[in-house]
């Protein structure tokens, strides 16, 4: 029916305006876009993974078609790089216009084969969005370079990602934690069985796996640059190294792999791990808060730092509903959409909103957050350490496949 | 009218059939002009052969698909064997039927929730007699060997092919042929075996091969409970499918053919078997023992029946107390409080997913019905049933590898400009849900006494009243128990929704799968349960529509 | 009374029938049954004595071929679909319909030319009185005893205002003593009708009783064959 309403409006507008194409939404005449986008039906794709984040994307929907008539659906992916693939494939069957996807739960990898390809709304869109003035940009490097990639206004960011680790007080003494790559080693040797990370291509597998490359390559330095295929064997060999070493002692002795992290989740309230992790400083507060998991479960992460990321949102160059998706972008960055977001109740995802350029009631709402007692305060959460250049986490993975998982 | 009825089923059945296969095996052969395969080279196989663990993931679909039919087919002739006629066997009869109903992933997931080594079994039975105080480190869900998996898909495909059975027993004379045997001597399980089992399994021989055709390609159960190092097969096509690079989709393409040629391969196995199978019963006939102490083979066949069941009704029990559990550690049996938080959180995220599940599969159990009532009155109009290859053509889809055509189909459909409308998962939905409800309402249709029809026309009522006054009333039962199975079939689709819907079209099972079996429970629990819950409320109103109808009526009210 | 010469303008004619399966005859007919007569075809089962019955009924099973023509008072309904033939049908069986009332029984087999609600409701009930059941017009079917349900049957003919009848071994699953009384009352009503009856049968007291011609038909192994 939506096609059906879709195609008819595509034709119409095609036939008025009888030109090559109708005009892209220019975020700086923000009330033209408001217009445009009232009645308009925005397909996000976001991994759906979470059942907490799902119910967040629900509400931003709910608000949206209030306060700007705007339609928004989740679509579920398992995979973010599944949007990727379904914009390729529009864009050589020609549709460059009138796409399936209007705006895309992106960082990273993803970003960059988009932006690689020309798959993205072109113009520095986000930089001109309303609520663009509270961002941190100044305090957060990440917001402007994803994974080594400038960001150049092509996404806008909605939250931040810090690697922290989990375990419950009541079981593990928070004496025996460890706190580097070498200790988890040591602590996986003493405790069998008791750790264990989601199966690779799954991103927070895949973060793990940087984790420990930065870790134990020689030069970080080289991480920042594309892959190098002459030396990609010598530079991660120390991380297979390591692997090795560590799979003998992980849960199921690595003849399987959780599949995400709320798997890892639910295997520690079982008992079966000791320690998982998450890419959300949060996500302990939001476990118990969810009743998941006990509330003597703690966080911590390593004094050397761990990988911190920021997400965003990012438009597709044939997107049916641009200003609708503009809309969307702009409230997920709203002081109101951030302060609910980081609720550990809700979720628990931590902002990308600078503080001191709110206003006092603004500021209010993130100050009434209780963010629970398993959440580390922001000046215990370490050193961030960079993202590698994102062709490392593609070779990564592959090169992990063909090692640990085809069973031979 | 009814004269294009069976040309229609053809077309429905078989179109969608032949131009996905067609649309998968062009771009095996690097052949889809849409994404820029122009010319026809092996590219796409020698990739496909380039993948590490490659032989193995399609050995093991092989030998799922033909355990998993072996220990089914031993389970369900074991059974009636030793127990048709008496008093047990119908009430292991109805033990086991409603399971038809329950979608394979929901099946799978109590399952999961009842073995895992933090599962329902173990809490039971912990720390108290086991000595855990907390779960043991056991590989038992997602095996590399794919033992949970051959056992997930077990407890779902003995139903089936128990009812199949069922169905095919009033046309062979098994009870005679049983009384006969037992009066020259022979125990109850081996006189029915050598007696009455061989022309009953000819009865059911089509079925059996599309258990062995579903179980080494399926992909729903195997994400849930298959080994994940490497992925089966079928699982790992469906990744390729999706994979970012374009040119996976040729190769995703040719291993679909592969997966063809490897359920190809199971099903030739399985003749071979047959043909086996067939002298060395004679032999053992031959030898004229009457294995008369069969009394612990008998037991055994009725305990594994039912405990299959028990298990499968455990497992729904338990997702549906998860869906409803608060915080539950190991080892308690049960959680330390109860909420309808799960439900209240996930609420808003299962309207949509419902409302879509239910539109597509009353849409095509509509459909499915019309045109199964169609072909059935034009049957009975000419006389002519259409014999054993009508029956072929309805079983085809089953037969085939669902892979193998909906990677064709999903791309004819980008190629078309036509992905993810509501007409073409609707159609698609038929593809699958229409031989089940013409296996469904064909016997009972085809039982139906034409002497009623015959003393309503002579007493001067037009072909069209005769059909629903008298025989769509009488038959009402039939139809409704037909819908709800077509309606149960569409509910449990995951794979037709998943490529043709291209994401956009998000239902209750397709969500229900994307969780894992390793996610939160709570979550798993609330999805599972409403995924069984649709078919029962289906098989509930096909029991209490005609009841409240024919209150009043004690021949045909059914309760 | 049976002259096969004579042409009636009233009554049943079969006009050299003959019914075959396949290249093998299964029975042939040429006989006049005048109103109020009944011609009665005995035979073993599988003689195809039904089959007869279903070609003059209108629903011969297609893989059966038929030569020979019927006519009905003057009539050609050879090939006339089954609903204006206006034959009166009795199985072994009462084949009540199931979910029907008594009542709904037989004002289902009403003439549309009732025309009325009530009118119909009323002709229904007087039929059920004609046959004794009065007060039976609310019950549901499957609560009558075997007697009781046989008497619906024929009212249910009747109330249709055949015709004709076609009787298929009406009379076989019920009690001895029940038969001869429910016997009775067919060829009673039959006659007071002058309807033209067809019987076939494989119990010689129905064709004593019948009081008509008697055609007998052979065993299946040989060709059928008339009088």
């Amino acid at each position: 029916m939506t096609d059906l309403i879709r195609v008819t409006a595509l034709t119409l507008a095609l036939t008025l305006s009888a030109g090559p194409a109708m005009a892209d939404p220019d975020p700086a005449d923000w009330n033209a876009v408001l217009e445009e986008a009232r009645g308009q039906t925005v397909y996000w794709n976001a991994w759906g993974g979470s059942t907490q984040i799902n119910a967040y994307i629900g509400w931003v929907g709910e608000e949206l078609e209030e306060r700007h008539g705007v339609r928004l659906v989740h679509v579920k992916l398992e995979d973010t790089a599944n949007a990727v693939t379904t914009v390729v494939a529009e864009k050589t069957a020609g549709r460059d216009e009138g796409g399936s996807i209007d705006l895309i739960w992106i960082n990273g990898e993803n970003f960059a084969s988009m932006k690689r390809q020309g798959l993205l709304f072109a113009p520095d869109w986000a930089t001109k969005l309303p609520n663009w003035r509270y961002v941190d940009v100044e305090n957060k490097p990440t917001i402007t370079v994803d994974f080594t990639l400038p960001t150049d206004g092509l996404e806008s960011p909605w939250g931040m990602a810090k690697l922290v680790f989990f375990y419950d007080s009541a079981r593990t003494d928070a004496a025996d934690l460890p706190d580097n790559a070498a200790d988890l080693l040591a602590w996986a040797k003493a405790n069998p069985g008791r750790f264990s990370y989601p199966q690779p291509p799954d991103f927070i597998g895949s973060s793990f796996l940087k984790q420990i490359l930065i870790e134990t390559v020689a030069d970080p330095a080289v991480l920042q640059e594309p892959v190098d295929e002459a030396s990609f064997e010598t530079v991660t060999q120390p991380m297979f190294d390591y692997l090795d070493r560590l799979h003998p002692h992980l849960w199921r002795s690595a003849r399987a792999f959780p599949k995400d992290y709320p798997s890892m989740s639910q295997l520690l309230a079982d008992g079966e791990l000791d320690i998982t992790f998450a890419f959300n400083p949060a996500e302990a507060s939001s476990a118990i808060a969810n009743q998941l998991l006990p509330d003597t479960l703690r966080s911590f992460t390593f004094s050397g730092g761990t990988l911190a990321n920021t997400h965003f949102v990012a438009i597709p160059f044939n997107a049916n509903a641009k200003a609708g998706a503009l809309v969307v972008a702009n409230f997920l960055i709203s002081p109101e959409a951030q302060a609910r977001k980081q609720d550990p109740e809700v979720w628990g995802d931590p902002t990308v909103l600078a503080m001191d350029k709110l206003s006092a009631p603004q500021r209010k709402l993130f100050e009434a957050l209780d963010l629970g007692i398993a959440t580390l305060l922001p000046d215990e959460l370490g050193p961030a350490l960079d993202e590698p250049h994102p062709t490392w986490m593609s070779r990564l993975e592959e090169r992990w496949s063909a090692r640990y998982a085809v069973g031979n | 009218m009814l004269r294009f009825a069976p040309p229609l089923a053809l077309f429905v059945l078989a179109a969608p059939l032949a131009c996905g296969l067609m649309g998968t095996v062009l771009p095996a052969f690097g052949f889809l002009p849409a994404l820029g395969g122009y010319q026809l080279s092996t590219r796409p196989f020698a990739d496909l052969f380039g993948q590490p663990g490659l032989w193995r993931s399609a050995l093991q679909a092989l030998m799922i698909g033909l355990l998993t039919t072996a220990i089914s087919l031993a389970m369900v002739a074991g059974f009636v064997c030793a127990w048709y006629g008496t008093r047990a066997f119908r009430l292991i009869q109805h033990l086991v039927s409603p399971l038809l109903a329950v979608p394979h992933a929901a099946a799978a997931f109590g399952f999961a929730f009842m073995i895992a080594p933090s599962g329902y079994l173990a809490r039971l039975f912990s720390p108290w007699a086991t000595g855990w105080e907390r779960p043991p480190d056991l590989l038992v869900v997602n095996d590399p060997a794919g033992f949970a998996l051959i056992a997930g898909l077990v407890i779902k495909e003995v139903p089936f092919l128990l009812l199949v059975t069922l169905a095919a027993l009033p046309q062979v004379p098994a009870l005679r042929s049983l009384r006969l045997s037992q009066s020259l001597g022979y125990g109850r399980m081996m006189g029915f075996m050598f007696t009455a089992w061989p022309p009953l399994y000819r009865q059911i021989r089509l079925a059996v091969f599309a258990v062995i055709a579903y179980a080494s390609a399926n992909v729903d159960v195997a994400f849930i409970l298959g080994p994940t190092t490497p992925q089966t097969l079928p699982v790992r096509l469906v990744g390729w499918m999706n994979d970012p690079e374009l040119s996976m989709r040729f190769m995703a393409c040719a291993g679909a053919c592969l997966q063809i040629a490897v359920t190809a391969v199971a099903l030739l196995i399985w003749v071979a078997l047959e043909r086996i199978a067939g002298p060395v019963a004679e032999g053992i006939c031959e030898t004229g023992r009457r294995f008369r102490r069969d009394g612990f083979a008998r037991l055994a066949a009725g305990g594994m029946m039912a405990a299959s069941a028990l298990l499968v009704f455990g497992g729904l029990g338990v997702l549906a107390l998860w869906s409803v559990s608060g915080l539950w550690q190991f080892p308690s049996a049960l959680p330390d409080a109860l909420t309808w938080r799960t439900w209240q959180r996930t609420g808003p995220a299962l309207s949509g997913p419902l409302a879509t599940t239910i539109i597509i599969a009353l849409a095509a159990t509509a459909i499915s019905v019309a045109i199964a009532l169609a072909c059935l009155q034009r049957e009975n109009e000419t006389g002519r049933t259409g014999g054993n290859r009508a029956l072929a053509l309805v079983y085809l889809p089953l037969l085939v590898p669902q892979i193998g055509f909906l990677f064709g189909l999903q791309l004819l459909l980008i190629a078309g400009d036509a992905d993810a409308s509501w007409a073409a998962l609707i159609l698609v939905h038929v593809v699958f849900v229409l031989p089940y409800v013409f296996l469904s309402l064909s016997a009972p249709w085809r039982a139906y006494d034409g002497r009623y029809e015959a003393v309503a026309a002579a007493l001067g009522a037009p072909a069209g009243r005769v059909f629903w006054r008298v025989r769509m009333p009488m038959l009402l039962r039939a139809v409704l128990v037909a819908a709800a199975v077509g309606f149960a079939v569409s509910v449990g689709q995951y794979l037709p929704t998943l490529l043709v819907g291209a994401g956009r079209f998000p239902t209750i099972t397709t969500e229900a799968v994307a969780l894992g079996s390793g996610g939160d429970r709570r979550v798993i629990g609330v999805y599972a349960f409403l995924q069984m819950l649709l078919p029962f409320v289906g098989f509930a109103l096909a029991t209490l529509v005609p009841a409240l109808l024919f209150r009043n009526r004690r021949a045909i009210r059914g309760l | 009374m049976t002259d096969p010469s004579a042409t009636h303008a009233t009554g049943l004619r079969l006009e050299n029938v003959a019914i075959a399966l396949g290249s093998r005859t299964l029975v042939s007919v040429d006989h006049d049954i005048a109103p109020g007569d009944v011609l009665t075809v005995m035979g073993p089962s599988g003689s195809g004595k039904s089959t007869l019955l279903a070609f003059i009924g209108g629903f011969l099973d297609p893989v059966f071929s038929a030569r020979g023509r019927v006519h009905c008072n003057g009539t050609d309904i050879t090939g006339a679909p089954p609903q204006t033939r206006r034959a009166g049908l009795l199985f072994q069986d009462p084949l009540l319909f199931p979910h029907m009332s008594v009542g709904g029984n037989l004002v289902f087999a009403v003439p549309p030319s009732v025309a009325g609600r009530t009118a119909r409701r009323q002709r229904a009930g007087d039929a059920l009185g004609d046959v004794g059941l009065d007060g039976f017009f609310d019950r549901d079917p499957d609560t009558l005893s075997g007697g009781q349900k046989a008497r619906v049957a024929l009212a249910r003919v009747l109330v249709s205002d055949p015709a004709f009848m076609l009787l298929d071994e009406p009379f076989s699953k019920l009690d001895a003593g029940l038969r001869d009384q429910i016997r009775r009352l067919v060829f009673e009503r039959a006659k007071a009708r002058r309807l033209p009856v067809l019987l076939v049968t494989h119990d010689a007291a129905d064709a004593e009783a019948a009081h008509g011609a008697l055609i007998e038909l052979a065993p299946a192994a040989s060709d059928g064959a008339g009088p």
